[in-house]
């Protein structure tokens, strides 16, 4: 008996590990879903091709011999790029014409990209190079791979970058000012067409990011890879509250715990039951999310 | 309320209209015979459609350049995009349209058995090359395949497992979204306990197509102690299965179907998680047969790459096809598909093709080796 509780508490352990792993990457895709929410209000559903993209730009940079720590950058700035390019041929020309063509054009957007990709680049899935060696560190029993570490590590990184560009810095101020009040910011002088540029920008790259890393940590990119994870994304930041940075965070590394559990200690193909019925308990007990507030604070 | 009605009935009368001149014109100009395929040319099972078109196109060359009766034969292709609801609205278009004669397709069971009944209700019959789920050929007598079905497959590793291998303690991973595993899945469990070994676990290990995080699943695995592994998928999945279960130090001989018999499997597995996994399938490049290493040999100079068994498959079912185009009475449906279903002894590359009683294809399977440089011929199995 004592070591099947031996077991089991290896086991939740290691469930644990690999679901802040996949946790960690809602996460970062789930970033990018409520900040654009949080300053226009609109849910793009392009995002999970944003991710696509970086991972793709990634696979293609490593395969050119470059180290991952060059790599990843490369890779958000060209998601980056991509997204403020679609905000300003797209979205920006719309925005005034109402919340459900928003709506449309963004999965417009989003099937166009997915299958453009397809078309460039053909369906195959494609291997990702070992950009680094794949090692597992024990940690007594429970396995921790080196690729997880730097899922956790670039997430956390990440995050903290974030934090203080919005809320220390004085682009972060006129994000905030811009989600608070689109119409005040811009009369107190914001340029606030910059500002939704720029909140694009950042959120395709903290997607790029994630990209990259699921391509390095499953070994596979292709052009539909954006579809589920983007939908859970958007899952984990309507859980965390939509429009509340923190709230993103909490809600992917909640999305991934509760998912990696359901897995171990039931049936796997429960897995996205339980999380989607978790996410209706959670918004049946709190309507704004786990950290949302029915105050109208964004970003 | 009155008008509405009028402006509908209208419309339809126009669409109804364009509808029958669409139908009027596209019938086919003499001197052609017209058949539909249906492949997954893009999404998660892309590799496996392209590879059976190539088969179909590099047979299409050889048989136009004759003729059958004096008409050349016209394939349309269409994608199914790996989804069976596509897979039936391909298939509606391809009757209904271009007023094809025959079908061919698909790969993946869930798609063929979408389209099947379809096709048994216009009662155009339908050849599958490669779709080996046992339901596919009940839909009705329009309906046959020329490669073996599950049923043999699964016995087939089953059997390869407890006798060659030696394993006693199998594990099964099945995925839930796919009729194909499901099948191969079921047919080994009872085939594997028949023999005196044991099955693993007290629930499914199930995953669904599109998955790409298998590490919990495998912890969970891992626990029950198995000697080898029975993973029915398709190679999307599977090499990711086999990368991440060898990163957790699970060095054990995971056993799959034809459904890992493509080139990508090993990309996306690694080199480690290649290693030491075996396959039943359709065709190995390896075989001997003159036969094969001249189809091997044309092949590889026309598409640049070696054939995988897809490959084969789609080579053989159009020369299936032709062979029962030239015994039909008439090119009717009717005729073709009597004549496809008293195919007897027909030599191809994938062995020799008899169709039985239940429209199946009676022939030999071959177990592979999964190894860094590609499959490795082991046995070859007689039904």
């Amino acid at each position: 008996m004592s070591d099947q509780v031996a077991y089991f508490f290896q086991d939740l352990g290691q469930y644990l590990i690999n679901g802040i792993a996949q946790g960690s990457i809602y996460a970062l895709v789930a970033l990018g879903y409520t900040m654009v929410y949080g300053i226009i209000r609109l849910i793009n559903f392009a995002h999970g091709e944003f991710y696509m993209v970086g991972a793709f730009v990634g696979l293609f940079l490593i395969q050119a011999h470059l180290p991952f720590i060059i790599a990843l950058p490369c890779a958000m700035l060209g998601s980056g790029l991509l997204a403020v390019t679609v905000e300003r041929l797209v979205y920006r020309p719309i925005r005034k014409a109402g919340k459900i063509q928003a709506l449309i054009t963004a999965l417009g957007v989003s099937l166009l990209l997915q299958y453009l990709g397809q078309n460039l680049l053909g369906a195959d899935p494609r291997p990702f190079p070992d950009a680094l060696e794949n090692k597992t560190y024990m940690m007594g029993p429970l396995m921790i791979s080196k690729i997880q570490l730097i899922i956790i590590v670039t997430t956390v990184i990440l995050m903290g970058a974030l934090r203080y560009l919005v809320m220390y810095t004085k682009i972060g101020k006129a994000m905030r000012a811009t989600s608070y009040n689109l119409e005040a910011a811009e009369l107190m002088g914001i340029d606030t067409n910059k500002i939704i540029s720029f909140t694009f920008f950042v959120g395709a790259a903290l997607a790029g990011a994630a990209g990259v890393l699921v391509g390095m940590y499953y070994n596979t990119v292709e052009p539909m890879m954006g579809m589920i994870p983007g939908l859970k994304a958007f899952v984990a930041a309507v859980l965390g509250g939509i429009g509340v940075i923190p709230g993103a965070v909490l809600g992917g590394l909640v999305l991934g715990v509760a998912e990696n559990l359901v897995i171990g200690f039931w049936v796997s193909t429960y897995r996205d039951a339980i999380a989607f019925a978790i996410l209706i308990i959670i918004l049946l007990i709190r309507p704004a999310g786990l950290l949302g507030r029915n105050t109208r604070e964004k970003v | 309320m009155k008008i509405c009605f009028k402006i509908l009935a209208l419309c339809c009368a126009v669409t109804m209209t364009m509808t029958m001149m669409t139908v009027a014109f596209a019938a086919a100009p003499k001197g052609e015979i017209k058949v539909g395929a249906v492949f997954p040319m893009t999404g998660p099972s892309a590799t496996f459609g392209q590879e059976s078109v190539n088969g179909i196109k590099m047979g299409l060359a050889t048989i136009n350049k004759a003729g059958i009766k004096g008409q050349a034969l016209k394939v349309i292709f269409e994608d199914d995009k790996g989804e069976p609801v596509e897979a039936a609205n391909a298939v509606r278009k391809l009757i209904n349209i271009d007023k094809v004669v025959t079908l061919l397709g698909s790969v993946a069971s869930s798609n063929t058995l979408a389209a099947a009944p379809i096709a048994q209700e216009a009662k155009i019959p339908l050849i599958t090359p490669a779709s080996t789920n046992e339901k596919v050929t009940m839909a009705g007598d329009y309906i046959s395949r020329t490669c073996f079905t599950d049923d043999f497959q699964g016995v087939v590793m089953a059997k390869f497992a407890f006798e060659s291998l030696k394993k006693t303690r199998a594990a099964i991973i099945v995925d839930n979204s796919s009729d194909y595993s499901k099948g191969l899945s079921k047919v080994f469990r009872e085939k594997f306990t028949a023999l005196g070994g044991t099955i693993v676990g007290k629930s499914e290990y199930a995953y669904q197509q599109k998955d790409t995080d298998f590490r919990s699943l495998l912890q969970k695995i891992k626990r029950e102690n198995p000697d080898v592994i029975w993973l029915p998928g398709y190679y999307t999945e599977a090499g990711l299965i086999l990368k991440q279960a060898r990163e957790m130090g699970m060095n054990l001989p995971f056993l799959g179907g034809d459904g890992w018999d493509s080139a990508t499997l090993q990309k996306l597995a690694g080199p480690e998680g290649i290693k030491g996994n075996y396959i039943s399938s359709h065709f190995s490049s390896e075989d001997k047969d003159p036969m094969v290493q001249n189809f091997v040999k044309e092949y590889t100079k026309l598409y640049k790459q070696a054939p995988g068994a897809m490959a084969a498959l789609g080579y053989d079912v159009i020369f299936v096809l032709a062979d029962a185009l030239k015994r039909a009475k008439t090119f009717g449906p009717e005729d073709i598909k009597m004549a496809i279903n008293s195919t007897t002894n027909f030599q191809g590359i994938t062995g020799n093709i008899t169709i039985d009683k239940n429209r199946n294809a009676q022939k030999s399977a071959v177990v592979l080796e999964t190894t860094a440089n590609g499959f490795a011929f082991k046995q070859k199995v007689a039904p």
